[in-house]
C-alpha cells in the first residue's frame, strides 16, 4: 500500500542551506590559543614562586617581557600586513618563560632586547609559530648571556631569608671546585631543601623546582608535552653526574644538586618540550631529552658557563630534523622484507 | 567486558562523542512504501551494472533490472512492483550526479526475483551459494560496497582460515548495525555461517565494540549454534577498520599495500551477513537496509529499513523532519561520510547512515601551521606522521609525501579530529593520494 505521506506539517533542511565540506565533520574543538592558554596555567606555579621570592623586581620583569613579546609579534604582522597572531597566545608564552629566565635585575632594556630577539630574530623571520627551528625563550636566553653577560649574572638575592650570597648554586660549584668536602657540603640536605623549595639565587623562575615541578605535572595531565622529553632529560643528568660524582667527588657535586639547581626543572619541562622545536615521534623525544641532559652535564661540568641548559636545548633544537629522521616511526603494517634491504631508510626522510 | 580470544589494541584512535544514545535505544521501522523509486545504476565499487529494463516494462519486487557490468560488480533490483520509468540523473553521494532507473509503484509490493529460497544450503554446493550471493546483488554493506562474492573468491594459492564479522560500527552517531545485530541476530549469524561455508572456514569471529551491550548478550544466545565466537571489543574509533579490525581480534598486520587475504582473512559487514541470509534462504535479492536517520537537529531520530532508490528527503521525512536548523546532511558517520547540498540524494546499497548536524557541532578549518604537537602521530591508526607529511603536500611535494606512506593513508580523518592548529590533514592526503595514483597511471599508460 502506497501511503500518503503528509509534508505539510513536516520541516526539512532549505534548499541551498546545507554546508558543502569533507570529512571529518567533527572535530575535537581543542585548538592553539586553548592550548597555550593551559600552559599559561601551567606556568602560574612558577610565576608566583617568583614573585614570592624577588617580590617586585620579579613582577616588573614579567610585565616588562610579557608586554615587549607582545607589543613585538602584534608589529611584526603589523609592518608584515599578516592577519594579527597575538590571540593564539604564543607570544605571550614566550614573554613569561623569557621573563622566569632572567636574573632579578634585569633592567627594562634588556627585558625589551631579549623579547624583540626572541619573537622577531627567532620566531618570526622563520616564518612565525610553528616554524622556527629554535625555542625563542632559550635562544634569548642564550643571546642575552652572550650579548650581556654583566647585566645577565648579576644575581641578587631572594628577597626572603637566608640565601647563597649573591652567587647562585651553580656558581657556586665553580667556586669551590676540587675539594669533595666542600662538593659533599653542597650535596647535603637541608642544601638540597633549599634547591627544591627556591630560596636561592638565581633567575627568578628557575630557582624553585618545587614549583615548576607542580606546572610540569599540571602539562603532562593535560596531555600537552611528551612526558619523554623531561623523564629522558632528568634521567640522564642524573646518572651522568651520578657517575661523575662517583669517580671525582671533587669535581662535582651528587646528581640531586645538579637536577635541583639552574634551569634544569624549568629548561625540562617548560623549554625543551616546546612542541615546535622537539620531535614529533616519542622515541625521539626520548632521544632529544638524553641529548639536552647530556649537552648539560657536559657544559655543567667541565664548560667555562656555570649554566648549560639553555645552551643545551638550542644545540638539541638544531638537531631535530637529524633526530626525527632517526626515530622515524614505520607505518602500521610496514615489514622489513617491503622495501629493499639496501635502501631501507632512502627517503623516509621528513 | 570478558573477551573470548585474546585481543590486540590497535595504535592510535580516538574516541569521538558519539551520540550513539539518540537512536540506539529505537527499534527500527519498516518505511512505507513509496510512489516512486529512483534506483541508482551503479551502488557497487567495479564495473557499473548495465540496466535490463525498457521504459514502461512491469516489474515484479526483486526483479533484476540491472546485470552486473563484469566480475566485480553486482547486479541491481527492483525495490518494489510496479512499471519501469526513465532513466533518470540523481545527485550522487560523492557529488556529481549519477544514472537511475525509475520505479513507479503498483502498490501491490508483489514479490517476483525469480531466485528460489535454499533453505537446506548445508549440503548445497558451495559455487551454487556463491552464484546466489552475486545474483542477489551483495556488496559489503559498511561503506565500501565492494561486491561480497569477490570477497568470497580468494585466489587458490590464498589460505583464509578466519572470517570476521565486522560489527564494530565504531563510527559516532550510527546505530543502523547495532540494531539489525539486535534485532536480526540469527539472520546475522546464518549468513556468516553461510559465508564460512563458501570459505572452508571453521574460525569465525563477529568483532562487536563494547557500548553495544544488549546487541552482545543477544548475539552471544546464539553465536554457539552457528558456530561464531562473539568477541568485544574497545570502543575506539576506527576500531571497525579492516585492518584494526584484522588486527585487534588475531595480530595479524596487513602489510603495506597488501588485502586481509593475505593474511588469512575475509572481513564482511553483519549487513552484508543477514543479506547474505535472505538471499540463500529467502531468495530475496538485495533491495532495502538497515539505515540510521539520526543527528539533534531530527525531530525523531531511529534506524529505518529503507529500500534503495529513497531519497533522502523522504527518510527524513519518516524522522518527522528537522526541529533545529541543519547545517550540514551527511551520508554515512561524522568521520567519513560525505556532506550533501541536495535532499535528492538516494539510499544505496551502502547508505548506513543520514546524519544531520548542527552549525555548532561541524568542524572548521583554518589551516594554521603545524605546531607539531605530535597528536596526529599518536592518534594515526595506521602509524603514519600526519603532521610533515600534510606539510610536503601543502608544497606539493608529492614524491616526499609517497615516500612517507602517504598512500597507507586510510582517510579515517582521526588526525583532522584532533589537530588543534585546525589543519585539514585528510583532505591534504586525499590530494596527495589522487595526485599519486594520477601520476602511477600515467606511468603506466606510458610503459603500455
Amino acid at each position: 500500500m502506497s501511503e500518503e505521506i503528509e509534508k505539510n506539517n513536516i520541516a526539512l533542511p532549505e534548499p541551498g542551506s546545507l554546508v558543502l565540506s569533507t570529512s571529518p565533520h567533527v572535530q575535537d574543538g581543542d585548538s592553539i590559543a586553548r592550548i597555550m592558554a593551559k600552559v599559561l596555567i601551567c606556568l602560574l606555579p612558577a610565576v608566583a614562586a617568583s614573585i614570592w621570592f624577588f617580590r617586585f623586581d620579579a613582577v616588573r620583569i614579567l610585565v616588562y617581557c610579557a608586554s615587549f613579546c607582545i607589543f613585538a609579534e602584534y608589529g611584526w604582522t603589523l609592518a608584515t600586513r599578516q592577519a594579527a597572531t597575538i590571540g593564539d597566545y604564543s607570544a605571550l608564552v614566550t614573554g613569561v618563560i623569557l621573563a622566569l629566565n632572567l636574573p632579578p635585575g634585569a633592567p627594562w632594556w634588556l627585558c625589551l632586547i631579549g623579547s624583540v630577539f626572541a619573537i622577531i630574530v627567532v620566531k618570526e623571520l622563520f616564518g612565525g609559530l610553528g616554524q622556527n627551528p629554535f625555542n625563542p625563550a632559550a635562544a634569548a636566553r642564550v643571546a642575552l648571556l652572550v650579548g650581556f653577560a654583566g647585566p645577565m649574572t648579576q644575581w641578587a638575592a631572594p628577597a626572603t631569608g637566608s640565601l647563597v650570597s649573591g652567587a647562585t648554586p651553580l656558581g657556586a660549584i665553580h667556586a669551590v671546585q676540587g675539594s669533595a668536602d666542600a662538593m659533599a657540603q653542597l650535596g647535603a640536605p637541608d642544601n638540597l631543601m633549599k634547591l627544591f623549595l627556591g630560596n636561592v639565587g638565581g633567575s627568578i623562575g628557575e630557582t624553585s623546582a618545587l614549583a615548576i615541578l607542580i606546572g610540569g605535572l599540571g602539562l603532562m595531565a593535560f596531555r600537552l608535552i611528551k612526558w619523554q622529553i623531561p623523564l629522558a632529560m632528568i634521567a640522564t643528568i642524573f646518572v651522568f653526574t651520578g657517575i661523575v660524582h662517583l669517580a671525582a667527588p671533587g669535581l662535582t657535586p651528587g646528581p640531586l644538586y645538579h637536577i635541583l639547581s639552574g634551569g634544569v626543572m624549568i629548561g625540562a619541562f617548560f623549554m625543551a618540550t616546546d612542541m615546535v622545536t622537539s620531535p614529533i615521534t616519542p622515541l625521539g623525544a626520548l632521544v632529544f631529552g638524553g641529548v639536552i641532559g647530556v649537552l648539560t652535564c657536559i657544559i655543567r661540568i667541565w664548560g667555562a658557563y656555570p649554566e648549560g641548559v639553555s645552551f643545551s636545548i638550542v644545540i638539541a633544537n638544531a638537531l631535530v630534523p637529524l633526530i626525527d629522521r632517526m626515530c622515524y616511526i614505520r607505518p602500521f603494517g610496514w615489514h622489513s622484507h617491503s622495501v629493499s634491504a639496501l635502501n631501507i631508510r632512502r627517503g623516509e626522510i621528513k | 567486558m570478558n573477551s573470548p580470544i585474546r585481543t590486540w589494541r590497535f595504535h592510535g584512535g580516538v574516541h569521538p562523542a558519539d551520540g550513539k544514545a539518540l537512536s540506539n535505544s529505537v527499534p527500527a521501522q519498516r518505511a512505507p512504501l513509496l510512489e516512486r523509486y529512483t534506483v541508482a545504476i551503479q551502488q557497487n565499487i567495479g564495473a557499473p551494472p548495465k540496466p535490463v529494463v525498457q521504459k514502461g516494462d512491469t516489474v515484479k519486487k526483486g526483479q533484476l533490472i540491472a546485470e552486473p557490468g563484469g566480475f566485480v560488480s553486482a547486479p541491481v533490483h527492483a525495490p518494489t512492483s510496479g512499471t519501469v520509468g526513465d532513466i533518470v540523473e540523481v545527485p550522487g553521494a560523492n557529488g556529481g550526479a549519477i544514472p537511475a532507473i525509475e520505479i513507479i509503484s503498483d502498490g501491490k509490493d508483489e514479490w517476483g526475483s525469480g531466485l528460489d529460497p535454499i533453505p537446506n544450503w548445508k549440503n548445497t554446493d558451495r559455487e551454487i551459494l556463491k552464484k546466489r550471493i552475486a545474483d542477489a546483488g551483495i556488496v559489503g554493506m559498511g561503506g565500501a560496497a565492494f561486491p561480497t562474492h569477490v570477497k568470497l573468491s580468494p585466489p587458490p594459492e590464498k589460505v583464509i582460515d578466519t572470517l570476521i564479522l565486522n560489527g564494530a560500527e565504531c563510527e559516532p552517531y550510527l546505530t543502523a548495525d547495532h540494531r539489525l545485530m539486535l534485532e536480526r541476530t540469527e539472520a546475522v549469524l546464518e549468513g556468516a555461517a553461510i559465508a564460512a561455508k563458501i570459505l572452508r572456514v571453521d574460525r569465525v569471529f563477529l568483532g562487536i565494540e563494547e557500548n553495544k551491550p544488549d546487541a552482545i548478550a543477544a548475539l552471544n544466545e546464539k553465536a554457539g549454534q552457528y558456530g561464531v565466537t562473539v568477541v568485544p571489543l574497545h570502543v575506539r574509533y576506527p576500531q571497525g577498520g579492516e585492518k584494526q579490525l584484522i588486527y585487534a581480534l588475531t595480530g595479524r598486520s596487513v602489510a603495506t599495500g597488501g588485502l586481509p587475504m593475505d593474511v588469512g582473512c575475509v572481513v564482511q559487514n553483519v549487513g552484508s551477513c543477514a543479506a547474505i541470509r535472505d538471499a540463500v534462504v529467502e531468495g530475496h535479492p538485495l533491495i532495502e537496509r538497515y539505515t540510521t536517520v539520526t543527528g539533534t537537529p531530527v525531530a525523531n531520530p531511529g534506524t529505518w529499513i529503507l529500500r534503495f532508490g529513497t531519497t533522502v528527503e523522504q527518510a527524513l521525512t519518516f524522522a518527522g523532519g528537522v526541529k533545529a536548523r541543519a547545517a550540514k546532511v551527511i551520508m554515512g558517520g561524522p568521520m567519513m561520510g560525505f556532506a550533501q547540498t541536495s535532499l535528492g540524494v538516494t539510499v544505496t546499497k551502502n547508505s548506513s547512515g543520514i546524519l544531520l548536524l548542527q552549525w555548532k557541532e561541524t568542524a572548521e578549518y583554518t589551516s594554521n601551521p603545524c605546531i607539531r604537537c605530535g597528536r596526529c602521530v599518536r592518534a594515526c591508526p595506521m602509524k603514519l606522521l600526519p603532521g610533515p607529511v600534510s606539510v610536503m603536500v601543502e608544497s606539493e611535494n608529492y614524491d616526499e609525501a609517497e615516500k612517507n606512506y602517504v598512500m597507507d593513508c586510510m582517510e579515517c580523518g582521526v588526525c583532522t579530529f584532533v589537530c588543534p592548529a585546525k589543519r585539514p590533514l585528510v583532505q591534504h592526503f586525499r590530494r596527495a593520494k589522487a595526485e599519486i595514483n594520477a601520476k602511477r597511471r600515467a606511468a603506466k599508460a606510458k610503459q603500455a
